[in-house]
């Protein structure tokens, strides 16, 4: 599903450059669940923004769903998002003034999806993060666990190829992180491909493959047996 | 491009902040208020004055003998200068320029003596001896009986055509005017005609207070003999007056023995340079409005401009989150300058609407409470806001437009990463 070689990517401030990705070599399989580790600015994140094609690589080929990723006008690659990725955020990066259900039935808006198919779609994937009673609900009348499972329903939303999550854990508590990860758990029974950026072992636990970041580079990847969440809940 | 969907989002991105919605929605609101309102204004203005000429044929001139000021061919200085109705068949046979000619005699006057009685009521009226061409320089409703034709002039009929005010103070409510005689100095007229002076402005009073009989009429009845007073003279509608004016007075100077530098032995008064001269001031007037009421516009649309830039500025991570979910370039800049162009055109509306309920308010308190002097049914031209509507379009459409790109400029990331 995705095939990276060689992946390289500098951030230039004035004249001091920064080496951040120095040649990462890495595929992800259909239906797999992967944890992204590693310390804070070891480039987690920027792995996870250049494979999402919110940023670009300067160096290295990227293929996603055989489809090769390399110098794509921003239309292109706005359609791209739509169709292969979902994504989920740590700040759920809900849009405010939207309900849950219009928030979930955006991507489909994009997509140019009639309005009573969009709702349709819409209330399915909130009935399936459990929220269907909050579907009018504006995100600040939500609970961060609630906004994050919206969030989770809006990248389903599209039907996308890969769902791409960074640091979905890190503004929730426990409890509530185990929660999202029981509903991550179960959407990759499903068989969709997940990406997850994470520094805390336990959420890594409950993927399948655990792959370590340091300095730009992977030094470890590995599967796991994975833990249930649901056992923790 | 402006389906239902658009339009939801646009409401909901605007109903998201209101008070800054509305802020930016006045300052067009005000620009567009302001123009439309300065225009109406001026047109009240131009309406108001331009009816004092409504109803008299403006490409006119009047003119009348005054006293010499140079000495010519041996006579002195301070001579009277006396118009003769010979000179007015010198004016038409020298000039075919000129549409109507017409001399007149003139007797007693506003605020004169006594000079009109009618059994034992009397009152002091202008009494003028004119031809019948004057209705066509000066247009009078004639309500009842008729107005002085030819054979008048050629019998030297003793008829008379009165105001209505004369009327009022000559004869009871309800009493019948024609055919009854009425005293001129003395000489009995008939009277065959009853007008009213359609411009109800400025000088009506006087007017209404008139007589008119016949020329030839009043010559024998006063024994003024050819003498004439005054002449109003009205050029062809290819022609202007004020062109032909100094051709007119150098054959009166050399009918009537003047210096032909003599500026002041005759006076004349030029109704088409005042009309003129009236009308550039209202262009005038009417320029400033446009330009007031353009610069407020252009003011209310560099607001929009400025709000919606802190818009895009503000909404940065939103557009991140929308490009993340699919949106294309042209996705979020057709919404930021639909969203630009709605408001302008919404506030612009409403504008146009406030102002359009002022003019009706002034309309309605003008018929109500009669006219005003120098003002009447202020009004713009709907093609004035057609226009100012397209431009309005426009304003938003430009004024969107720097945001917008501005707004997908960044990569998302970067506009995901801004808080
Ligand atoms: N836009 C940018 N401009 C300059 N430097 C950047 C930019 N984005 C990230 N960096 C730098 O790149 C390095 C990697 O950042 P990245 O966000 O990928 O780290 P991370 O692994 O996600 O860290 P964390 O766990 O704290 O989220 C950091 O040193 C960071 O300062
Ligand atoms: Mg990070």
């Amino acid at each position: 599903m995705i095939e990276i070689t060689n992946l390289q990517k500098s951030y230039v401030t004035g004249n001091t450059s920064l080496h951040v990705l120095k040649g990462i070599d890495f595929s992800v399989k259909e239906g797999e669940l992967v944890s992204i580790m590693g310390s804070s600015g070891s480039g987690k994140s920027t792995l996870l923004n250049i494979l999402g094609m919110l940023d670009e690589a300067d160096q290295g080929t990227y293929m996603l769903d055989n489809t090769p990723i390399k110098n794509l006008n921003e239309k292109i690659a706005a359609q791209y998002r739509n169709k292969f990725l979902g994504f989920i955020f740590q700040s759920f990066n809900l849009i405010n003034y939207k309900t849950a259900v219009d928030n979930v039935a955006l991507p489909l808006y994009y997509q140019k999806v009639g309005r009573k198919e969009r709702d349709e779609k819409a209330m399915h994937y909130l009935e399936k993060v459990g929220l269907a009673d909050w579907a009018n609900h504006l995100p600040n009348q939500l609970s961060g666990g609630q906004k994050q499972r919206v969030a989770i329903a809006r990248a389903l939303a599209s039907d996308p190829k890969v769902l791409l999550a960074d640091e979905p854990t890190g503004a929730l508590d426990t409890k509530t992180s185990y929660e999202v990860m029981e509903l991550i758990q179960g959407i990759n029974e499903e068989g969709r491909t997940i990406l997850i950026v994470t520094h805390e072992p336990d959420i890594a636990e409950m993927t399948k493959r655990v792959v370590n970041l340091k300095d730009g580079r992977i030094i470890d990847d590995r599967l796991v047996n994975q833990i249930k969440a649901s056992a923790h809940v | 491009m402006f389906n239902r969907d658009r339009w939801i989002e646009i409401i909901e991105a605007l109903n998201a902040n209101k008070l800054r919605t509305l802020l930016t929605a006045f300052g067009v609101f005000w620009g567009i208020f302001i123009l439309v309102a300065l225009l109406a204004l001026t047109n009240g203005l131009r309406n108001g004055a331009t009816a004092n000429f409504a109803n008299s044929a403006t490409n006119s001139m009047f003119m009348w003998g005054q006293s010499t000021s140079v000495p010519y061919k041996g006579m002195n200085k301070g001579r009277r200068v006396q118009f003769k109705l010979a000179d007015v068949e010198v004016l038409k046979e020298k000039m075919p320029s000129l549409k109507y000619v017409s001399p007149r005699q003139q007797l007693g006057g506003y605020q004169g003596a006594n000079n009109v009685t009618r059994d034992e009521k009397t009152g002091a009226f202008q009494v003028n001896g004119d031809y019948p061409e004057y209705i066509y320089q000066q247009y009078m409703d004639i309500v009842k009986g008729r107005w002085l034709n030819y054979s008048d002039i050629q019998k030297e009929m003793k008829s008379a055509v009165i105001g209505t005010d004369v009327v009022k103070s000559l004869y009871d409510i309800g009493e019948e005017p024609i055919g009854t005689y009425i005293k001129l100095q003395g000489v009995n007229f008939k009277v065959v005609g009853v007008f009213e002076n359609p411009n109800t402005q400025g000088d009506s009073e006087e007017e209404a207070n008139t007589i008119f009989i016949p020329f030839t009429s009043f010559a024998k009845a006063f024994n003024t003999a050819d003498n004439v007073q005054w002449m109003a003279i009205t050029a062809h509608d290819d022609v202007s007056i004020t062109d032909v004016k100094e051709q007119v007075l150098s054959i009166m100077r050399e009918q009537r023995s003047v210096h032909p530098d003599d500026k002041r032995a005759i006076g004349n008064f030029d109704r088409a340079e005042l009309f003129a001269k009236f009308t550039g001031l209202f262009d005038i007037l009417s320029f400033v409005g446009y330009f007031v009421g353009a610069l407020v516009l252009l003011s209310g649309g560099i607001g929009i401009s400025n709000i919606m830039l802190i818009v895009v500025k503000e909404r940065t991570n939103e557009i991140g989150v929308r490009r993340a979910l699919g949106a294309t370039p042209w996705a979020i800049k057709s919404q930021i300058l639909q969203e630009s162009i709605v408001l302008t055109l919404i506030s612009g509306l409403a504008g146009i609407a406030f102002s359009a309920g002022l003019i009706w308010f002034m309309n309605y308190f003008l018929d109500n409470n009669g006219p005003v002097e120098n003002f009447a049914n202020p009004s713009v031209n709907i093609v004035v806001v057609v226009i100012a509507l397209i431009i309005l379009s426009i304003a938003g459409l430009l004024a969107g437009f720097i945001p917008a790109s501005r707004a997908t400029t960044m990569k998302p990331v970067d506009a995901l990463r801004t808080e």
